[in-house]
């Protein structure tokens, strides 16, 4: 089993999850509430990484991150060195990657929110954040949890972005899905056996913890 | 005194649906939204709480102005310093009954919010329920938490959305006695919505009648909901029997006019109108207004005495509705106990007895 590559791919799940998390609470938010026509647009981009190979994905992310991209030549007057083929590239494109499955659950269970909690609130006086941080978030909490394990989960799965930009450089980029593919090409099947069980298992017991949590939020299974 | 002239219209895929249209004044003590559902009721509290926005108009309470289109002021629901109990109550279901109490507490100093606490829960009798979570408590228990979390922040409005439906009728007097305790010692307006006319009758102040999103009537309940002008306000106010006629004869000397309704079959007495001889209006008559006799009734002041056969008996609950055919269907309510004295079946031959003052034309809209 490559120990190396399990605790690069848990480092960069829990990186990824972490940041995604920051990001789609307040994204997640004005979705669920804005009253502008036009949030379909940005609701697509969202949901872009959901049906886009990740090759096309991984394609325009490593142009970005490249030296040529603006992200890459930022970074790059930044600290000097390029963004690709950097676990810090492989955040950046994960956290693409990742988005709908920290945003999605999170507008689901905003949107299923009774707004006379939040009449109430504002009615006593309560402002925005009171009403965020006292109301909507305990409320919306085993979205939170679904958020941030499926992203959590998805990151640690993810292949086909993680191998255009990052590529294959043990203890940087090396995650274990592109391990299992490199020990599969090598025919060392027993090696791919036992850290294949192992990411199984993770995505298992994740699964398992999101839909015990709540199997009314987001779901790829009808409403049961 | 709060004053509101508002207009603002919706829209339903893109097609104008409903108008609310409202010119009101409201002085401080109770005053009742009656209406049937769909009239607009609770809109007009939700502009009033800040939570809609008017398309035109004000709303001031006194020298205060909460909006005003042409200036383009509009204060948010957080600055208006409005009590609102909501038709779902909206208690947070995550905090316990201190915490939804005191939630609106959260700029207060530690003393002064418990003091607040303190007499509220003791005046609306849910000291005991302080730990509770709303999952926990009766329908009548929330009620009484849902109205200590909208009058512990001292409003200077009420805006009471049907606040004790489901309740019976001792509780509901109860409750009603803290809100007025309450009330006296504090002097603001309260805008209490209902749909029920006992609950009309147990507050006995002012009504609002609303119909279709614009007031049309108000005044005293007995002068608004004994005899309504409109058949929707009829409907609403419990007027089960609703029939169209046509003005057969005026008669000046007796007081009343000659009415045959629907199909020619029937006809009635009612007061003098300023109805024409051949026009056509709707005439309402309250269920519990009409006597029912299983022999034709002689030497009675009553002038409407019809024949009909009863078509079908249902007890619901205290009372029991008949439909009786006399040539129209007319719903009448009686008793259980008059069913098994005057030995009600469907089939029976029975007489109606109307007064000519039950009798209330209406105008159709």
């Amino acid at each position: 089993m490559n120990v190396e590559a399990i605790v690069l791919s848990l480092r960069l799940a829990c990186t990824v999850s972490a940041i995604l998390l920051v990001v789609s609470l307040p994204l997640a938010y004005w979705l669920a509430f804005t009253t502008w026509r036009g949030k379909f647009l940005l609701e697509s981009v969202v949901a872009l990484p959901l049906v886009l190979p990740p090759t096309v994905l991984g394609f325009y992310a490593l142009i970005a991150l490249g030296p040529h991209g603006a992200l890459g030549r930022f970074w790059q007057s930044l600290f000097g060195h390029p963004l690709a083929f950097t676990f810090a590239g492989l955040v950046f494109a994960s956290l693409l990657y990742s988005l709908p499955f920290a945003v999605q659950p999170l507008v689901a269970s905003f949107e299923s929110l009774d707004r006379r909690l939040l009449d109430a609130s504002s009615v006593l006086g309560a402002s925005r954040a009171r009403a965020f941080f006292r109301i909507i978030l305990p409320l919306a909490w085993p979205g939170v949890i679904t958020a941030v394990v499926l992203s959590f989960a998805h990151t640690l799965g993810e292949f086909g972005v993680v191998l255009m930009v990052g590529g294959n450089l043990p203890g940087i980029t090396r995650t274990v899905s592109i391990d299992i593919y490199d020990r599969v090409q090598a025919l060392d099947y027993r090696g791919a056996h036992q850290t294949a069980l192992l990411l199984l298992l993770i995505s298992f017991v994740v699964l398992s913890v999101v839909y015990g949590v709540n199997r009314r939020i987001w779901s790829p299974w009808p409403n049961r | 005194m709060l004053s509101v002239h508002i207009r603002r219209q919706f829209r339903a895929a893109g097609k104008p649906s409903f108008q609310l249209k409202i010119s009101e004044e409201f002085s401080p003590g109770f005053t009742v939204l009656f209406g049937p559902s769909g009239a607009g009721k609770s809109t007009l509290l939700d502009c009033i709480a800040g939570l809609v926005k008017p398309d035109e108009g004000w709303i001031k309470l006194g020298g205060e102005i909460f909006f005003d289109a042409e200036k383009g002021i509009f204060l948010p629901p957080q600055k208006r310093g409005i009590g609102y109990v909501f038709q779902s109550l909206a208690l947070f279901p995550h905090l316990s009954v201190e915490e939804n109490v005191g939630y609106g507490l959260s700029g207060a100093a530690d003393s002064e919010r418990s003091e607040l606490m303190d007499r509220v829960l003791t005046a609306f009798h849910i000291r005991g329920l302080r730990r509770r979570k709303p999952g926990e408590l009766s329908g009548g228990e929330k009620q009484r938490v849902a109205l200590a979390r909208s009058v512990v922040t001292e409003p200077r409005i009420l805006l009471l959305d049907e606040p004790l439906t489901g309740l019976d009728g001792g509780l509901r007097q109860a409750i009603l006695e803290d809100l007025r305790d309450w009330n006296a010692a504090r002097p603001i307006p309260i805008l209490y919505v209902t749909h029920n006319r006992e609950e009309v009758d147990a507050i006995g102040d002012r009504v609002v009648a609303m119909i279709g999103g614009h007031v049309s009537e108000s005044g005293m309940p007995r002068a608004v909901l004994d005899a309504p002008r409109t058949a929707a306000l009829a409907r609403a106010a419990g007027f089960e029997n609703l029939h169209q006629g046509r003005v057969l004869e005026q008669r000046p000397a007796d007081g009343v006019m000659r009415v045959a309704l629907d199909s020619n079959h029937c006809e009635l007495e009612i007061p003098l109108g300023s109805a024409q001889r051949g026009e056509s209006v709707q005439v309402a008559i309250r269920a519990g207004d009409i006597l029912l006799a299983t022999q034709a009734p002689q030497g009675l002041s009553a002038r409407n005495i019809l024949p009909g056969r009863v078509e079908s008996i249902e007890t619901r609950g205290a009372i029991v509705v008949v439909v009786v055919n006399a040539g129209v269907r007319f719903t009448v309510h009686v008793t259980p106990g008059a069913v098994r004295s005057l030995q009600l079946v469907p089939g029976l031959t029975v007489w109606l007895v109307v007064k000519t003052h039950s009798c209330h034309v209406v105008t159709p809209q």
